[in-house]
């Protein structure tokens, strides 16, 4: 026998107080939490993810679209970065002509991508109550390592249209079958005395560029 | 309504003024308290040590003893957690007549009697520390608090770390005697530091630990029950 | 002290070491107060918690009582995305699958998230006994393996080392293992960090084994989730190859939707976070993006004895946040070593006997290591009742009774060393049954109590309890024997009653001196 079929064999055994006519849908699984934990208006959306994203310490900084560009090219030259990586659906005005825009390669050795200044990306949703940004791998966000390795990540956030309220409005919005990162600030640790200390392996600046043609004008 | 006391066999061997106070206050208040000589222990220390079918015999007992009563008041929260909670697991149809009906002191006198004044007098510093089984299983909220509140000439002051154990948890007491004491030292340093005159509990099993601990480390407070305080009065202070 | 659990004291002696340890005491102190402020903050941020934790409780309960569905419906989802299922009955065949999964990429090395199931059968020892060196990246595991040490807490397992120590542990070993901390290494947390930032970049980015653990596993869609904060479960779960992933079944969810109970109520419970900086989920493989093998490891070891036990069933609920073990006022003094398993804590102190037996003087132990205060199961954000669970598992070591035994149901008998309380036990049972035995028994007692010392020399529980407290006596007279005098058939004046209760403030014992 296997041992798929033992264990199998050891979980039926062990489930004979479960009536045979009882299935797993008959479990009842009380769905009385919350959907969102305020009603909110996509201004106050905006501001509630701009606070809780700059509560776990990501530089948060909005702007119209018109001034997209403008803005990116200030975050990268106050860190004097030459060389981003960006996947394929970042348009090309984004990023400034002195920039190197180095493209998202699966054979780029990781060492090579350690060696890059900045990544940037969008992302596929972000969640105002918890101040988290979502990616799944989309044309604008690329693969999963190239905002892992690089230490200083941009995100774009299009307001109001990628922002939901709560975690489960996020993942009705996400298909698992795509990869995930979600980023709650940049990367953290508890682990000296339960005390949080920003800065470990993930990127140790996190910059969100939350983009709303409410701003314009 | 028929009113009975469940005094405890820590109450009743070790600790009679308590239930001597629970009668005054209970007579005090116009309720008539009937004592069944029948009862004896709720089961608690055999059943929290692994020995249920020990506990069990107990357990029908209490339910046979005190089936006419409409109440049954109990001054301890361990002993009416052990009654409400447990008495149902271990056997759920004689349960089922007197569990729901026994009640700590604290929520007879509130939710039953519907007081919070009992009209005592305690003119003493006081801090309350909540126990584990009253404030977790019982949920016995503020009502402790409301009463003694109340108390004509008592100052109630905050006890740091009030709600966590003070290391007592019946046998763990003996058979973690390490931990045990270590959770009490840190609760009579909490106490000292208030500078009461007493600590008071809703559990005489759990001030047992604490008086014990603040005994031995030469310390002024003194425990007492709520009961003994709620029983005071200018003419019969405690 | 150094990678395993076997041949550890019972919980008493190990704490009675442990208590009396001040920096010890000094550091989980300081951790677990300062985590259980913020975690109920956290928690209190959100109105309906206890609608969540109502959920999340049935959910699990939902996939427990249907496992073998679930599983099932696990397998396929994953075969059909790419991914391999490997099934482990016990800690030595998990331990082989993944040897041998690493000696074929013909590597020697792996890079590890931090993983409890792969903590829980001693994965590190089997990978180096083939000689594969396995490299710690969590903080705190790195912490503990550099200083050859043993995990004492399921998200901190380095919580009984304060920074001075973590300091000197960093400056003296970290050469050993790789890049060296710098030599004027402070105890600045902040410096602490980019040590290990330094020290494990190289490891990652020359990884082409990684290993993990998985926090949840969705039935219905393949994917697995990870939780973490520092980015190396990232690196883990990207950056190599190959992917090998070891989990216990009980960590399967029905569907992709389940997990808005779960990425709400863990991060708010663990780290006391909103949301914790990274979660990663991954369904399969995916096309140059992540490791092209994934293997998933699926590991019983135990997990389905504990299925068999309708009462001890809930400890697989559990999704180790560890708010349990912060609030535990015996945790926080005992330490988490004391419980001789990767699981300590309440939570430990329910899963460990489930998991391994109460055979040993170690697991038959554990049940005992609890004051029943509750703080444990207020907190748990899948509602598991520790004490309920607790007590149950006491009956067992004193009972005995059948159990079931790697799937079999197995009659145990009590185990040793309980004789003599049996027989106490025993004893009050039948006293409190003859109450006029009681009375007879409390009357005598009450002449002896002016012999009754404050405290004990004579070895047993007498000692134990009177070593730290004065020994109660038994008053003068009983309740019952007031009771009868004032208002019994045999009362005299009403009055007597009256006097007896102003007496009582000398007559409690422990306080009045």
């Amino acid at each position: 026998m296997s041992s798929r079929d033992i264990v199998l064999g050891r979980i039926r055994r062990a489930l004979t107080d479960v009536p045979r006519e009882e299935t797993p849908e008959n479990s009842p699984v009380p769905r009385d939490y919350w959907d969102t934990h305020a009603r909110r208006s996509d201004a106050q959306r905006l501001d509630l993810l701009a606070e809780n994203l700059a509560d776990y310490r990501a530089l948060v900084h909005r702007c119209p679209p018109s001034g997209l560009p403008a803005l990116i090219a200030e975050l990268l030259a106050a860190r004097g970065a030459r060389s981003v990586v960006a996947p394929p659906g970042i348009p090309a005005d984004w990023l400034p002509d002195e920039i190197e825009r180095v493209a998202d390669d699966p054979s780029m050795p990781p060492r090579e991508l350690d060696a890059l200044d900045s990544v940037l990306t969008g992302c596929a949703v972000a969640v105002a109550e918890t101040g988290t940004i979502v990616l799944d791998a989309g044309a604008d966000q690329g693969r999963r390592r190239i905002s892992l390795v690089p230490d200083h990540h941009i995100c774009v956030v299009r307001a109001p249209e990628q922002i939901v309220d709560s975690v489960p409005q996020a993942l009705a919005r996400l298909d698992p079958s795509r990869p995930q990162t979600w980023i709650s600030g940049p990367s953290a640790t508890s682990d000296i005395e339960l005390d949080r200390v920003e800065g470990v392996h993930g990127p140790r600046t996190l910059e969100v560029v939350l983009v709303s043609a409410a701003d314009e004008g | 309504m028929r009113v009975a006391l469940f005094i405890t066999c820590i109450n009743d061997a070790l600790y009679p003024g308590t239930g001597q106070a629970v009668v005054t206050l209970l007579e005090r208040l116009g309720v008539e308290v009937g004592f069944p000589e029948e009862q004896s222990c709720c089961g608690q220390p055999q059943f929290n040590t692994g020995y249920r079918s020990e506990a069990a015999p107990l357990a029908r007992r209490y339910a046979d003893v005190f089936r006419d009563y409409d109440h049954i008041v109990v001054p301890s929260g361990s002993c009416a957690a052990m009654v409400r909670d447990n008495h149902p697991r271990i056997d759920a149809e004689a349960a089922a007549g007197t569990a729901a009906r026994t009640y700590e002191l604290t929520e007879f006198l509130v939710d039953v009697l519907g007081v919070t004044d009992v009209g005592a007098y305690y003119p003493h510093t006081v801090t309350y520390h909540p126990t584990c089984h009253g404030l977790r299983m019982l949920g016995l909220g503020d009502r402790p608090r409301r009463l003694l509140e109340a108390v004509k000439g008592l100052r109630l002051v905050e006890l740091e770390g009030a709600e966590e154990c003070c290391g007592f948890g019946g046998t763990f007491a003996v058979k973690n005697a390490d931990v045990s004491a270590a959770m009490g030292a840190d609760k009579a340093r909490h106490i000292e530091e208030t500078d009461a005159e007493a600590v008071c509990t809703v559990d005489n099993s759990c001030l047992m630990h604490i008086g014990g601990t603040l005994a031995r480390r030469g310390a002024a407070a003194r425990p007492v029950h709520i009961a003994e305080i709620l029983a005071a009065t200018e003419e019969a202070p405690s | 002290m150094s990678g395993t659990y076997l041949g550890m004291p019972s919980f008493p002696t190990a704490a009675a070491a442990s208590t009396r340890d001040m920096r010890l005491r000094g550091n989980l102190r300081h951790a677990t107060h300062t985590i259980r402020a913020k975690r109920e903050q956290a928690v209190a941020e959100l109105g309906d918690w206890q609608e969540l934790r109502a959920a999340g409780a049935a959910l699990k309960e939902r996939t427990l009582r249907h496992l073998d569905h679930y599983l099932e419906q696990l397998e396929d989802a994953v075969t059909a995305a790419g991914g391999h299922v490997h099934w482990a009955q016990d800690a030595a065949e998990a331990n082989r699958i993944v040897t041998d999964l690493v000696l074929r990429t013909g590597e020697s090395e792996v890079v590890k998230v931090k993983s409890m199931a792969t903590q829980e059968i001693g994965l590190n020892d089997a990978l180096a006994r083939a000689g594969i060196s396995a490299h710690e990246t969590d903080l705190a595991e790195l912490i503990v393996q550099l200083g050859d040490d043993l995990p004492s807490h399921i998200l901190v397992p380095a919580i009984h080392r304060n920074r001075d120590e973590i300091r000197d542990i960093f400056r003296s070993k970290m050469g050993d293992r790789g890049r060296a901390a710098p030599k004027n290494l402070s105890d600045d947390p902040r410096e602490l960090a980019e040590a290990a930032r330094l020290h494990l970049r190289e490891k990652f980015l020359n990884a082409k084994v990684g290993v993990s653990g998985a926090n949840f596993m969705v039935a219905e869609t393949g994917t697995l989730v990870v939780v973490e904060s520092e980015g190396n479960g990232r690196m883990c779960l990207t950056l190599p190859e190959t992917l090998i992933s070891v989990v216990g079944i009980e960590k399967v969810v029905p569907t992709w939707q389940d997990l808005e109970v779960f990425l709400q109520t863990l991060p708010r419970s663990s780290t006391a976070e909103r949301m914790n900086p990274y979660t990663s989920t991954w369904t399969g493989t995916t096309d140059e993006d992540g490791p092209s093998d994934f293997h998933l490891v699926l590991l019983d070891n135990g997990r389905t004895d504990a299925l068999a036990d309708t009462v001890g069933r809930q400890a697989l609920r559990c999704i180790r946040c560890s708010a349990c073990l912060n609030v535990c006022p015996v945790y926080e003094r005992a330490g988490g070593h004391a419980y001789g398993s990767a699981y300590p804590g309440p939570i430990g102190a329910i899963l460990t006997p489930q998991l391994r037996g109460v055979g040993s003087e170690l697991d038959a132990s554990l049940p005992y290591a609890s004051s029943l205060c509750g703080a444990c199961y207020e907190v748990c954000p899948v509602a598991i009742d520790i004490p309920e669970v607790l007590v149950h598992l006491r009956e067992r070591v004193v009972e005995g009774g059948t159990v079931s035994v790697r799937g079999r149901r197995t009659t145990v008998k009590p185990a040793k060393g309980h004789a003599a309380e049996r027989a106490a036990m025993r004893a009050a049972r039948w006293t409190f049954e003859h109450p006029r035995a009681l009375r007879a028994g409390m009357r005598m007692a009450s002449h002896a109590r002016r012999l009754t010392p404050r405290r004990l020399p004579l070895p047993g529980a007498g000692r134990a309890w009177s070593d730290s407290r004065d020994l109660p006596r038994p008053a003068p007279e009983s309740f019952r024997d007031w009771w009868r005098r004032t208002r019994g058939p045999d009362a005299g004046s009403a009055d007597s009653g009256k006097a007896e209760v102003r007496e009582r403030g000398e007559r409690r014992d422990g306080g009045a001196r």
